[in-house]
């Protein structure tokens, strides 16, 4: 018969107990997300972040965005209204790490791309309140001053060691393919868009003359839910019924 | 009883911790000298600050030979020093939080243009690791280190390399806290600093088990005591949940950022695997070892249940584990995985319950104390806060509540509830002890302040919760309320305007939250100086040191 007295005699048993008893929640709950097919839909559209994109995300993730903001719209009836189709396990498969957030001081913005201006998109991070007067948010006025400073082919190598599918020609062109993508008449305009298809390539600060942090936060707000081709997803498709 | 001398500690353990301190200060200076990256070389600079601190500190300590503390029976130099440590991380987070809660109640006054360290954004993390990590954290290296020793009979293991458990420790809050001012962040919820930091963290953990295990060794005691199973918990736990929910790829080795090794869905269930296991195990099982140390001491009443204690302790370290998904309920998490979440997450009221009877009901026989005795009331208090917000939990987890819940302030209140009632008010009880316990005071200086601490708070606590209620519940009903034509009622922003009433309550509830801290500090410093409040006589509770 077993007696609990045995593992308050011996510290290493008791340890071992205990690492067993915790490692089981975790291993099946989190592992077989790993394998499961069902897991993540299938759909067409997603493609990886251009390099302006992920530079922008850096930016949302250091300012700490995802403490009032959600990426995550949940299958009701009002957020489904408010925000869009509900947010598939699909759009985020390139997220190291995902933003889905838990918590909307301000708005969801999975699908907050295209539905404003990028002129709205500046006086809103420059001052909230002078669009959105009963707005709590901080201001961000230091982005359009602030030169982007990113190592563009560094990042994407390192997004390629967690599995994000950049290709050897997107890493070498990164820089060039962050340029063109903040610089409408650039040179390097074609092989961008060959390489990131339906890519938004245009001054995204208004500013012409410099890159700054305000092009590469609006570049990636301005994508935000707009990859996904809905017209090809069939919600009620066997293979997408989770 | 108790063994009046100690072995003098071997020269070895006197220099290894001063050297390998040096040898991650040689690190540091390395990475700071080669980084192109301007963060990466504060972040460097604080480093070498922390450990110049730290080594300055050791020096000092050791320049007139071995101080007595170290021959001693118990290291309590130590305790004192996370007493200490506790009280300054504690006054200095929930200002941050007083700020952070002024400014969404008043932005207009409290953003800066020229000042982006102080946006709510890169705040919200240094306050909430500076009050769960710093403060708790602290307050848990202080009394494990504490109670290890008594419990077993034996002094802390290993020389000095505590001592590199609590300034490592202290060196981590240092470079985290600044490093989120400077906008370093992984972008994880309650695990925000980057990977150089974790990995320091990792060491020092690792370290601290170690000499927890070592203290476990040299026991008189032939049964490891109650409260300690919880805190080996609470360590090996949150060494499993540390390290896979921060496995990362690092752009460079001298640079900041570092990319997440999972994606998306697979991210989102480890990070709240970790993030609701960092309630479970950083912020309930490490505070319920508390709870079985203290509450028995002061109440001088064995604990109520020896059986419950072990039912309660296995299910409820087994349980918890399961209950993530229920932050993510209705997101794009499989079904099956949020099912799984909510049902855990029920069933475990049953063994929070059970951790909260075994406390309260310690004080069988003795429950007139808490008219007389102001500690114990707060630990008490806290455990019936354990109770409360271990039941408002489940509820919450239930998925028909959680879509009304989740995303609003409810959730933040819930979190309070448990944070200020039951982790704050178990901590301030276990310092109200540790203090003239450790400086060898006849009793704490003032029982009235903490009367007052204890009102204060209290009331504080009570305005928190109810304004977040309040906003949380109604900004969910306006987020689904829809008019008679079939239209959503409220716009997004309609919703954030009637927060404002209730954004200020908070602010209120916390401000006199941090003026009980305030308070406590005050009578701590008083006390471990000598100092007795003369209007009060000295037989209204006699605290003499503990065995």
């Amino acid at each position: 018969m077993f007696n609990h007295g045995t593992l308050e005699r011996h510290s290493l048993l008791l340890v071992a107990a205990i690492l067993v008893v915790v490692a089981i929640g975790g291993i099946v709950e989190i592992a077989p997300l790993f394998y499961l097919e069902s897991t993540i839909e299938k759909v067409q559209g997603m493609r990886p972040y251009t390099p302006l994109e992920l530079a922008g995300r850096k930016i949302y993730i250091r300012e700490g965005c995802y403490v009032c903001h959600s990426q995550m719209i949940r299958p009701l009836r009002d957020e489904v209204e408010r925000y869009g189709h509900y947010s598939l396990a699909a759009e985020s498969i390139y997220d190291h790490p995902f933003q889905w957030g838990s918590k909307r001081t301000g708005p969801d913005l999975a699908r907050v791309g295209a539905k404003y201006s990028d002129e709205w998109h500046r006086a809103h991070l420059v001052d909230p309140r002078s669009v959105v007067p009963e707005s709590v948010m901080p201001p961000y006025r230091f982005l359009e001053n602030t030169e982007l400073s990113f190592d563009a082919a560094g990042e994407l190598a390192a997004n390629r060691m967690v599995g994000v599918p950049y290709s050897d020609d997107m890493v070498a062109s990164a820089r060039a393919d962050l340029i063109a993508q903040a610089t409408p008449d650039d040179e390097g305009q074609d092989a961008f868009k060959k390489r990131y298809p339906k890519a938004e390539a245009r001054d995204f600060d208004g500013d012409p003359k410099r890159i700054t942090e305000m092009d590469a936060l609006v570049a990636y707000l301005q994508m935000l839910g707009t990859l996904v081709d809905f017209k090809t997803y069939q919600a009620d498709a066997p293979e997408n019924r989770r | 009883m108790q063994p009046t001398t100690g072995t003098q500690p071997a020269s070895f353990e006197l220099v290894s911790v001063p050297v390998a301190f040096v040898l991650f200060l040689l690190l540091a200076f390395v990475v700071a000298a080669q980084t192109p990256d301007p963060l990466m070389a504060i972040q460097a600079w604080t480093f070498v600050a922390g450990i110049g601190i730290t080594l300055g500190w050791f020096a000092k300590r050791y320049s007139e030979g071995v101080p007595e503390d170290d021959r001693g029976a118990y290291a309590n130099d130590i305790v004192k020093a996370g007493v200490v440590a506790s009280m300054f991380w504690g006054i200095a987070g929930m200002l941050v939080g007083v700020v952070i809660a002024l400014q969404l109640a008043f932005p207009t006054l409290f953003y800066f243009d020229a000042l982006p360290e102080l946006n709510f954004g890169r705040l919200r993390p240094l306050h909430t690791s500076a009050v769960i990590f710093a403060f708790g954290g602290n307050v848990l290296l202080a009394t494990s280190f504490y109670v290890v020793q008594r419990t077993s009979k034996a002094r802390l293991a290993f020389g000095l390399w505590p001592w590199f458990v609590f300034w490592g420790y202290q060196i981590f809050i240092l470079v985290a806290g600044t490093g989120y001012l400077l906008g370093v962040s992984q972008g994880r919820e309650y695990a925000e600093p980057e990977w150089y930091a974790d990995l320091w963290l990792t060491l020092v953990w690792v370290v601290y088990l170690l000499v927890f295990l070592g203290t476990l060794w040299k026991r008189k005691e032939p049964h490891i005591y109650v409260a300690n199973w919880f805190y080996l918990a609470f360590i090996v736990t949150v060494a499993m949940l540390h390290i896979v929910n921060n496995l990362a790829v690092p752009v460079s080795w001298i640079g900041i950022k570092s990319y997440s090794a999972f994606a998306g869905v697979q991210d989102a269930l480890t990070q709240w695997w970790y993030g609701h296991n960092a309630v479970g195990f950083f912020l309930t099982a490490g505070f319920l070892a508390i709870m079985y140390y203290f509450i028995p001491k002061q109440a001088e009443r064995p604990v109520y249940s020896y059986r419950l204690s072990i039912v309660h302790f296995w299910s409820l370290i087994f349980l918890y584990i399961w209950a993530g998904p229920h932050h993510l309920h209705y997101t794009a998490l499989p079904v099956w995985a949020q099912t799984l979440g909510m049902t855990f997450s029920i069933m475990l009221w049953m063994p929070s319950w059970g951790g909260m009877i075994n406390g309260l009901m310690t004080l069988s026989g003795a429950w007139d104390k808490l008219r007389t005795d102001p500690v114990l009331r707060m630990l008490v208090v806290s455990v019936a806060f354990y109770g409360m917000s271990t039941f408002e939990g489940p509820v919450m987890s239930i998925k028909a509540v959680n879509s009304l819940s989740h995303y609003t302030d409810w959730t933040i209140g819930h979190v309070h509830s448990g944070a200020l009632g039951w982790v704050g008010f178990v901590s301030f009880g276990a310092l109200y002890c540790l203090t003239p316990w450790l400086w060898r005071r006849q009793r704490l200086y003032s029982l009235s302040l903490v009367e007052w601490h204890f009102w204060v708070s209290t009331i504080g606590i009570v305005f928190y919760i109810t304004a977040m209620w309040v906003s949380g519940i109604m900004q969910g009903l306006m987020w689904r309320a829809y008019n008679e034509f079939g239209f959503l009622e409220y716009s997004f922003v309609e919703t954030v305007e009637a927060m404002h009433p209730y954004y200020i309550i908070r602010a209120f509830g916390g401000l006199l939250y941090l003026s009980g801290a305030f308070i406590m500090v005050y009578n701590l410093y008083r006390t471990a100086r000598g100092d007795v409040r003369e209007s009060e006589p000295l037989t209204l509770k006699p605290q003499l040191a503990a065995a």
